[in-house]
């Protein structure tokens, strides 16, 4: 279960497994590159059609630590509930 | 000469722009209908050229056809089994490589794609630079640049359907492949199933979705195969459950690979139009702010200009109308001029006079819309609509209700999730549409006079305030709180397209006048059969025999037998209350006519009843079943009869416990 009031400025400790950590992590124009996604399979279909996969990048243009979040992802805005975003898996990129 | 008949179907994703293309070959040739047994819309139109006929379908928008929902199914199995001549794969310049992702599931299937790329103008001010001639080469498919909002590029279009269709062009595709890491397993399940996939499925194609794990293939599969033969592909499946995401990670891969030549990116960091306005809209509170302004507005615009259209045409058309067949039927038999004047005109003068408030509506929400404003909408409004177990997507049904609750019951379409479409289409009669706030616009001012706009805005929050509390209550009880995802895209702003909200507003007026149209028309001419059989006194009929009947009901909320069979009549239509209670305080007939007659009803009901049953009536109009238009689309969209009289009842409980509490605490406030 996602707990839609956690603050989301702390980076939570990354998923055991896989690795990375969950995309609502991400401040507000830092990009990451998705090493992974969890989920039902409806869900998943819906967030590979909108673009999301392993290996794609993703810059966090909007994320006010509570409620929805929104990411571009292949040139798209992408409007992400919190619990989606959460469940998508990120490894930072570092600003150049 | 043999003229030749093609059918050309037109995919693409949500935004690209499909609408508007299909609208500009068609033009106002075109038919609209559901699919069959499906709530989903379905737009076909002709387009002649060349000596040749083409039929064109509008398959619905889809950023896949991975069987997630109605649409995608409707979409893939309309190209699988009716084998279009080709497929017109719209694609968004400006996203092309996740529109392209469509694309990647419509070239394994049986039918040639021409590839329809959009928005050149608009990836050009994004700073992309794309070379059309070089894509099609790499895809080996026929690639069209276009502006479809400019009207650029649609010659071209209809050029390469033609070329497509006589067979002018060799069609080679480079379709794409499954990565290599679950090459082997695939070619495994292909071998399994071979020889069981029934017509007209290609069997590459089966064997990859039920890599995919889709859920209508897998099931047709277990169908089809022998049951040892299924536990074999089912072990070998389960065994790959992880492959959905490499399957859509090998078609973005294979995408990159096509595009590389033909792209060239703009630099890093760069900030858009739409970045810029999203700044401000999709702001927390700014975002409020702003959406707040914009209703706001849409609102003054719409009874501004639509309020005194609305009283021309009661008072010239509907009112001229009236007094023509009035003397044309001088010499016929009271009962038909009754009939004609009061049953049939006062029921097309009712859906008449409410047009011009709703075309203008639709209007103003036709361009929020088309610019991309709307989906900034419900990104804001998803945390309100979070309380309800719906998400942002359900705003924009339910502010259509606003204008008229039909259109809002059609739109909640939009949303993906079953039950979230079916709670938002439970909530939607609660909105308070047009012509409720007709009836609490005429009876608030005798009332309540200088406070009368004071008691409307109090009716709407009420309404909205028991629309949240309703919704928060059939999630908890009925769908035990759960909540469906929430992701959508937001396209990017763009100018309007004027043909596009044209026809937007065409269809949901169109909508309108035909389920308001037809029903409010023949319960019209019912009730008012009621209202003078069997002696011909309104007092003595069938409709205040009922009325009588139910008034130990209304006198919970201060009602007396008239004021009930005006709530009842409200079921044609709302307004209709007022039409109603001219005839039962003795105006003359159920029409509504000129604006002195209705004062002067104002006055009667004013000197009548204390306000505390006028509250009650103000509060039990707002809330109470919806009008019969409304029903029926609420049922033909749930597909239920129990899921509409859940709703009747639900609202029918609500709106007279309301009532009677409204009633109560006016009296004991002394009112």
């Amino acid at each position: 279960m996602e707990n839609e009031k956690t603050c989301m400025d702390v980076p939570l400790s990354p998923t055991e497994g896989n690795g990375g950590e969950p995309l609502s992590a991400l401040n507000p124009g830092e990009r990451g590159v998705v090493v992974g996604m969890d989920g039902g399979r409806g869900l998943l279909c819906r967030m590979t059609s909108l673009g999301f996969t392993p290996g794609a990048e993703v810059t966090v243009v909007q994320n006010f630590g509570h409620g929805p979040l929104i990411a571009l992802v292949r040139d798209a805005r992408v409007a992400l509930g919190r619990g989606e975003a959460g469940k998508v898996r990120v490894r930072r990129i570092n600003h150049d | 000469m043999t003229e030749k008949t093609y059918t050309v179907a037109l995919a693409g994703q949500p935004n690209v722009g499909k609408s508007t293309v299909f609208n500009l070959l068609t033009g106002l040739n075109q038919h609209v209908g559901n699919w069959p047994g499906k709530t989903v819309e379905r737009k076909e139109g002709t387009l002649t050229h060349n000596g040749a006929t083409y039929r064109l379908v509008d398959l619905p928008g889809t950023y896949s056809l991975t069987a997630n929902s109605a649409e995608e199914v409707i979409a893939r199995e309309f190209i699988i089994r009716e084998r279009p001549d080709v497929v017109v794969a719209m694609v968004d310049a400006a996203i092309l490589e996740r529109s392209l992702y469509l694309v990647s599931e419509l070239l394994p299937l049986p039918a040639p794609v021409i590839v329809g790329l959009n928005m050149m103008d608009v990836a050009e001010q994004e700073g992309f630079c794309i070379e059309p001639q070089v894509l099609e080469a790499a895809l080996g498919v026929r690639v069209v640049p276009m502006i479809a909002a400019r009207n650029v590029g649609v010659r071209e279009l209809v050029a390469a359907i033609d070329e497509v269709t006589r067979g002018d062009y060799t069609y080679a595709p480079k379709r794409p492949e499954i990565r290599a890491d679950h090459q082997e397993v695939l070619t495994q399940i292909g071998e399994l199933i071979d020889g069981c996939v029934p017509e007209p499925y290609p069997q590459n194609w089966v064997a990859l979705k039920l890599l995919e794990g889709d859920r209508e293939i897998t099931a047709m599969m277990q169908t089809c195969l022998p049951g040892e033969q299924w536990e074999t592909v089912h072990d070998v499946l389960r065994a790959h459950d992880d492959a959905l995401v490499a399957v859509a990670s090998g078609r973005y891969e294979w995408i990159g690979r096509m595009i590389r030549a033909a792209v060239t990116r703009p630099r890093a960091g760069r900030i858009g139009l739409t970045e810029r306005l999203d700044r401000w809209a999709t702001h927390p509170l700014w975002g409020l702010g702003i959406l707040a302004g914009i209703l706001g507005l849409a609102f003054w615009l719409t009874y501004t200009i639509g309020a005194p259209l609305q009283d021309l045409l009661d008072v010239y058309v509907v009112g001229g109308l009236a007094d023509l067949m009035g003397n044309l039927l001088t010499g016929a038999p009271a009962w038909l001029q009754g009939l004609v004047v009061d049953g049939v005109i006062g029921g097309v003068g009712t859906v008449v006079t409410f047009l011009p408030i709703l075309v203008i509506f639709f209007a103003v929400l036709g361009l929020l819309e088309d610019t991309g404003y709307m989906a900034r909408a419900a990104y804001v409004m998803d945390g309100f609509m979070h309380l309800m177990g719906l998400h942002g997507k359900s705003f924009l049904p339910l502010f259509l209700g606003f204008g008229c609750n039909v259109p809002a019951v059609l739109g909640a379409r939009v949303i993906e999730s079953r039950r979230a479409r079916l709670l938002t289409i439970l909530l939607a009669p609660l909105v308070p549409c047009v012509a409720r706030m007709a009836v609490i616009a005429f009876i608030a001012p005798a009332f309540f006079g200088a406070a009368a706009t004071l008691v409307s805005w109090g009716m709407t929050l009420l309404a909205l305030v028991v629309l949240a509390l309703s919704g928060v209550l059939i999630n908890k009880a009925v769908f035990r709180g759960q909540r469906a995802a929430f992701i959508m895209e937001l396209p990017l702003y763009h100018l309007p397209n004027w043909r596009t909200i044209g026809l937007l507003v065409w269809q949901r007026s169109l909508a309108f006048v035909k389920k308001a149209g037809t029903l409010i028309l023949v319960v019209s001419v019912v009730v008012w059969a009621l209202s003078v059989l069997p002696g011909g006194e309104v007092e003595t009929s069938f409709l205040a025999a009922v009325g009588r009947w139910l008034e130990p009901a209304g006198r919970l909320m201060g009602f007396d037998w008239r004021l009930m069979v005006a709530l009842l009549t409200g079921f044609i239509a709302k307004e209709n209350s007022i039409a109603t209670l001219g005839v039962l305080f003795g105006s003359t007939g159920l029409t509504a006519g000129g604006a002195g007659k209705e004062a002067g009803l104002a006055e009667t009901l004013a000197a009548t009843f204390p306000v505390s049953t006028a509250l009650a009536f103000l509060v039990v109009q707002m809330l109470f079943v919806p009008c019969v238009a409304t029903v029926a689309v609420v049922k033909q969209e749930t597909g239920s009869w129990r899921w509409t009289l859940f709703n009747l009842g639900f609202l029918l409980v609500v709106s007279l416990a309301a009532g009677a509490g409204v009633y109560w605490l006016a009296r004991l406030g002394g009112l």
